[in-house]
């Protein structure tokens, strides 16, 4: 897979490297010819020159290889960690959104309900994902199969990776903010767990729409945001090439993340990023997905719902003064 | 979801006279003020001030700001060309307010009502901590005293300069409308020259009953970032009230004189 794409600017000399690495390896074998110290050492280089980019990212690295052409998506994860996945279309209203994608399965012998943001990974899958942008009947089939879950107590997985949701004619036609809004009220008041799980990019609203849970992971170099870094860049900075100086001020990386609040946990990604070892950040996931799932089904409803209240109640921050004099008397007046 | 800043926008200057920011007609203020600043000639609709809305919709003297002690912080040192602190305090001092948003009780035709006006002179009516916490700490109180809620929008959506804890303020106030509902308790939403973003895409879409003045823009995307993404012009009305009327997206369009009387029949129909 590596072999096929330059990947990225700052990614290239390992790739390079990897390349080359290979290429003797197959050398090795076919010319019967020992090259095995060389590649021995052309390794340790590697491992090297990995740290070296990939030990310390910038924001702006993150949101390209939260954007990496090769990182895997929601059905990748779906498959990965899940079996016997059924999936259900269509919003029963207007049409079937396959930047969307709704279904039932089994994660660990347990029924799920799973929803998630699907891109395409090429031109063609992409004209009909558009690349993962949702319209309107994405958010509502998304709801539609979690108000399922919700009426036979399953729990519910959800996938984010977006740029955002889409900004078109039809979108706005059929009500764009309507679909988020509504979903954001009634993912606060969904009766079973929901752990939400940011693998990609958090596209604003449109991450949001299906991004209220119990449980909020996020992958190490996923990114999550208000606006994305460029649309930021050239409304504030009135330049879209300011991209990377955005990047860093929306503090919009897992680290920062945590920080807030805004996220419960970082799930660790391979040196480089995930789209070099699905398998490691797989096992992590399921390992935390199947926690929170257990930790979550001993709570009472009102215990659960209670909590998901509070997780979103308490995130912002301001200053509250001492309210003065005469808002005292009022709040007085009040409690009499 | 950016914040469009009002471009260059003249405010309506002092003295006798105004000029119609869309017709050019000259104005006599007194007139202006008669028919609740809509332009006599084009019916163009000036942007109202938290005060004059609360002048034109709540019984006179009933008006009672709460949460007023909440000010906004700078929780991520926000810099571009300019200082998210610096931005902050010249938009206070542009429109005499703490932040974009205006809370509190009040009456209408005798109602008592929790309301929050927002004003998008202060930085685009963006929602940020202040806002978001301002407008979940009503209707958490309008839950307790029982008494309707009614949010005046007019918004570009969720502000950038505190990242993703502006985009939680959408999941942190519907998740309040949604005990709302539990109490049974209505709120009506109206919708005003913009409305946007993420203060659209949250509460000002979850009205019981969602009214629009008269020709207002009202949509998820901004109209730029739909053009730029779809490489075509947009048609004419798109994303106006009437717009989002024709396709079922708000209960009614309600001329500005007419909209106390209006909110005062819903009202009256809910509490019988």
């Amino acid at each position: 897979m590596l072999a096929e794409v330059e990947g990225l600017d700052f990614e290239r000399p390992v790739v390079q490297l990897e390349k080359k690495i290979e290429e003797l390896k197959n050398l090795d074998v076919n010319e019967k010819v020992d090259f095995s110290q060389e590649i021995t050492s052309l390794e340790k280089k590697c491992e090297k020159l990995k740290k070296e980019i990939f030990g310390n990212l910038t924001p702006w690295q993150k949101v390209q290889l939260a954007r990496h052409p090769q990182r895997p998506y929601t059905l990748d994860y779906i498959n990965l960690l899940m079996s016997d996945f059924v999936e259900l279309q269509g919003d029963r209203g207007f049409a079937d959104d396959p930047a969307m994608v709704t279904g039932m399965a089994k994660f660990k012998e347990e029924t799920v309900v799973v929803i998630g943001h699907q891109k395409g990974r090429t031109l063609q899958e992409n004209m009909v994902r558009n690349f993962g942008m949702a319209h309107p009947e994405g958010y509502r089939k998304a709801l539609r199969t979690m108000k399922l879950a919700e009426k036979f107590s399953i729990p519910i997985i959800s996938f984010i990776d977006t740029p955002g949701a889409y900004p078109g004619i039809g979108a706005e036609e059929r009500g764009q903010a309507e679909a988020i809004a509504r979903n954001l009220k009634a993912m606060s008041e969904l009766e079973v767990p929901i752990i939400v799980v940011i693998v990609g990019e958090g596209g604003s609203g449109g991450a949001l729409g299906i991004g209220v849970g119990d449980k909020v992971l996020m992958l190490e170099n996923a990114i999550y945001s208000v606006i994305s870094p460029e649309g930021c860049a050239s409304i504030l900075w009135r330049d879209a090439a300011k991209a990377p100086e955005a990047a860093k001020a929306l503090k919009l990386t897992a680290q920062d993340l945590l920080g807030l609040k805004v996220i419960d946990e970082i799930i660790d990604e391979p040196l480089g990023g995930v789209h070099r070892d699905i398998e490691f950040v797989g096992r992590h996931l399921e390992k935390k997905i199947k926690r929170y799932l257990n930790e979550l089904k001993n709570l009472s409803v009102e215990e659960l719902l209670r909590k998901r209240y509070q997780k979103f109640r308490l995130l912002g921050e301001f200053i509250e003064v001492q309210p003065s004099r005469k808002e005292k008397t009022e709040i007085k007046k009040e409690k009499k | 979801m950016p914040v469009e800043e009002p471009g260059g926008k003249k405010s309506v200057p002092g003295g006798l006279w105004t000029k119609c920011e869309k017709c050019n007609e000259i104005i006599y203020n007194k007139e202006l003020g008669k028919s609740f600043k809509v332009c006599p000639k084009c019916g163009y609709y000036f942007r109202l001030t938290p005060k004059q809305r609360i002048k034109l919709l709540l019984d006179r003297g009933s008006f009672r700001e709460n949460y007023a002690n909440l000010k906004p912080s700078d929780p991520l040192g926000f810099v571009a060309v300019q200082s998210y602190k610096n931005k902050v305090k010249q938009d206070q001092k542009k429109t005499g307010l703490s932040e974009a948003v205006i809370s509190g009780e009040g009456r209408i035709g005798k109602h008592k009502v929790a309301i929050a006006i927002l004003d998008f002179d202060f930085m685009g009516g963006s929602m940020a901590s202040v806002v978001g916490e301002r407008v979940t700490r009503l209707i958490e109180k309008a839950i307790k005293k029982r008494i309707p809620v009614v949010i005046v929008s007019s918004s570009g959506g969720a502000r950038m300069q505190e990242g993703v804890l502006s985009l939680m303020q959408m999941a942190k106030t519907s998740a309040a409308l949604g005990l709302l509902d539990r109490g049974k308790i209505p709120f009506i939403s109206i919708l005003t020259n913009p409305t946007t973003g993420g203060v659209s895409a949250s509460f000002a879409m979850l009205g019981d009953v969602i009214i629009a003045e008269p020709r207002a823009l009202i949509g998820f995307a901004g109209p730029r970032v739909i053009e730029q993404t779809i490489r075509q012009k947009l048609p004419e009305g798109f994303q106006t009230s009437e717009f989002l009327l024709k396709h079922g997206l708000i209960d009614m369009i309600v001329e500005r004189k007419d909209l106390k009387n209006t909110i005062v029949r819903i009202l009256n129909l809910f509490s019988s």
